[in-house]
């Protein structure tokens, strides 16, 4: 009875705009509010694995999501200019042209995630001041590399055809790119859970980060899983950076810095290191803003912090923290 | 025979602190090989240092003839030392099995057949196999910290104060499981428990300030009352 208590509120919650809302609008809002908070998912589950589970305040995160964007965009920009896959009338071409975006976003922002955590992050394990400094300033220096570059510029992010416009489902538009991104997240999260929570390497990293000294003395490099795990949340920030580009379908240097604060609430939202918290902890800041943007338009930035402050009054640990 | 593990002056500090200041030891193979002292002795951070958790600042380690004191803690492991920590180190939001699977080098049958010995040998254990270990009571949990040891083909473990604050019918326990570990693997025991220590040890060296002050055959120390009084306090 009690692990059916959450979904029912969340449930209710979900049902509650269409009191003041007409259920067209409120169908058109969820999938946008989806969208969104799938699109936040992506950069809060690289910020659970490498703030919730490591324990690492990067502050970087932000500068890896607009590298993945700048990654993915000059991927979009050399096989659009050689073979024309961004108009192409196939969707097979629109498909291959985002998957070669997406993993050229990822490896860049993975590498750049690799060469941070050694050379930066390492030295400063457990020193959360630190890890705030360096960070911010390897967020300047990473900014003003995207400057020098591509240029100081807003850049428009070229979107496949295929995922352009939309789908008219019984008179209500249903965006197409929303979907693509809610489908993306649902899948990155199933492979974060089946990772953390199904293999001999989750297993290994669960073990770490509750004890990195006794992972060590029974034989296993916790320093090259823990670099293992900072890259791959790098990963999903240059996965999100992407996404979030052609969401928009434009970027700029300091794209990130707006939305790690975004991923920082939700991460706090839903507890610390918990995915599961990380995606509900998404969904509800994404439906909250657009119900909130569209009934009452200033207060949808304010309803993410009020949400933040009131969960951790409710609960101060997150949705589906363990008490870290 | 070789010395399995030798020491050879250690000196290592933590912080500010000079804890072991000359430490010399031998640890023969396929013996106990006991370390007691008061509190404050050293004998923890001896077992650290072995492990490579603490580096020495001056001497030697080593293992099979090999230096060690230089490897990080996984290599040393790798080697073949098992390690219980004081205060058994489990992890508490994993499973009695998770617990058992990480401490697997690998996955393999040999180990996992190893691990249905250890649940074989701890009965609790394979009771409570899929309970979070830290919702375990404080002798089941050294159970597993031991159990962790053994899944893994070890030549030496490191067995760090096993009975600490545990009821005397565990400790009984306990006792009989370590007897039917030293058969497979040569053990450096740490305990207070002067009791315990008498029936499993078969050599002894006492630790005092950071340094070893007496080596020689366990029987002997139990029957030498003086040496007790001098070093135990008993």
């Amino acid at each position: 009875m009690r692990r059916a208590v959450g979904p029912l509120l969340g449930l209710a919650l979900l049902l509650l705009p269409l009191t003041a809302i007409e259920p067209r609008a409120w169908l058109t809002l969820t999938v946008a509010g989806l969208a969104m908070g799938m699109l936040i998912f992506l950069v809060a589950a690289g910020l659970t694995l490498i703030f919730g589970l490591m324990d690492v305040l990067n502050f970087a995160h932000g500068a890896l999501f607009a590298w993945g964007a700048y990654a993915g965009f000059t991927v979009i920009l050399l096989v659009n200019g050689r073979w024309g896959w961004a108009a192409s009338p196939s969707v097979l071409a629109n498909a291959g042209l985002l998957l070669l975006a997406v993993a050229g976003a990822a490896v860049v922002a993975f590498v750049l995630g690799i060469a941070l955590e050694r050379v930066i992050v390492r030295p400063v394990y457990g020193q959360h001041l630190f890890q705030i400094l360096i960070t911010l300033g390897a967020t300047i220096v990473l900014e003003e590399l995207i400057r020098i570059v591509w240029g100081p510029n807003d850049q428009v992010m070229p979107v496949p055809t295929a995922f352009q416009g939309s789908w008219d489902v019984a008179d209500v538009v249903v965006l197409r790119f929303p979907v693509l991104a809610i489908g993306l997240g649902v899948l990155v999260y199933a492979g974060m859970r089946w990772l953390l929570g199904r293999t001999r390497v989750g297993l290994i990293v669960r073990a770490g980060v509750e004890n990195s000294e006794m992972v060590q003395v029974m034989g296993h490099d916790i320093h090259r899983y823990f670099t293992g795990v900072f890259a791959a949340g790098s990963a999903l920030a240059g996965l999100g950076g992407l996404m979030w580009g052609m969401f928009n379908q434009s970027i700029r240097p300091s794209m990130g810095g707006e939305q790690l604060i975004f991923a920082f609430i939700v991460v706090i939202i839903g507890g610390l290191g918990s995915v599961t918290g990380s995606l509900v902890g998404a969904l509800l800041v994404g439906l909250s803003y657009n119900y909130v943007a569209y009934l009452v338009p200033k207060a949808a930035i304010g309803v993410t912090m009020a949400i933040m402050v009131l969960v951790l009054l409710v609960r101060p640990t997150g949705l589906f923290g363990s008490g870290k | 025979m070789a010395d399995l593990l030798e020491l050879e002056g250690v000196h290592t500090d933590i912080g500010q602190h000079h804890i072991l200041q000359g430490v010399s030891l031998r640890v023969r193979p396929d013996a106990v090989t006991v370390l007691l002292g008061r509190n404050g002795a050293g004998k923890t951070t001896t077992m650290r240092t072995i492990m490579g958790v603490l580096r020495p600042r001056r001497g030697a380690v080593r293992f099979d003839g090999r230096p060690i004191h230089e490897l990080p803690p996984h290599a040393i492991a790798r080697l073949g030392i098992g390690y219980v920590p004081e205060g058994q180190g489990i992890f508490a939001t994993l499973t009695v099995e998770e617990n058992l699977r990480v401490a697997m080098l690998a996955e393999t049958a040999d180990s996992r057949e190893r691990m249905r010995d250890v649940l074989a040998l701890f009965p609790d254990l394979e009771r409570y196999r899929q309970a979070r270990a830290g919702t375990l009571s404080g002798g089941q949990k050294q159970m597993l910290a031991i159990g962790r040891a053994l899944v893994n083909p070890a030549r030496l473990l490191l067995i760090d104060e096993p009975s600490k604050g545990l009821a005397p019918i565990v400790v009984e326990h306990l006792i009989g499981a370590l007897q039917a570990m030293k058969r497979h693997a040569t053990v450096v025991l740490v305990e207070q428990n002067f009791s315990m220590a008498s029936r499993l040890g078969d050599e002894c060296y006492v630790m005092d300030d950071g340094r070893t002050v007496h080596a020689g055959p366990m029987a002997a120390l139990a029957a030498d009352q003086t040496l007790k009084r001098k070093y135990l306090g008993i």
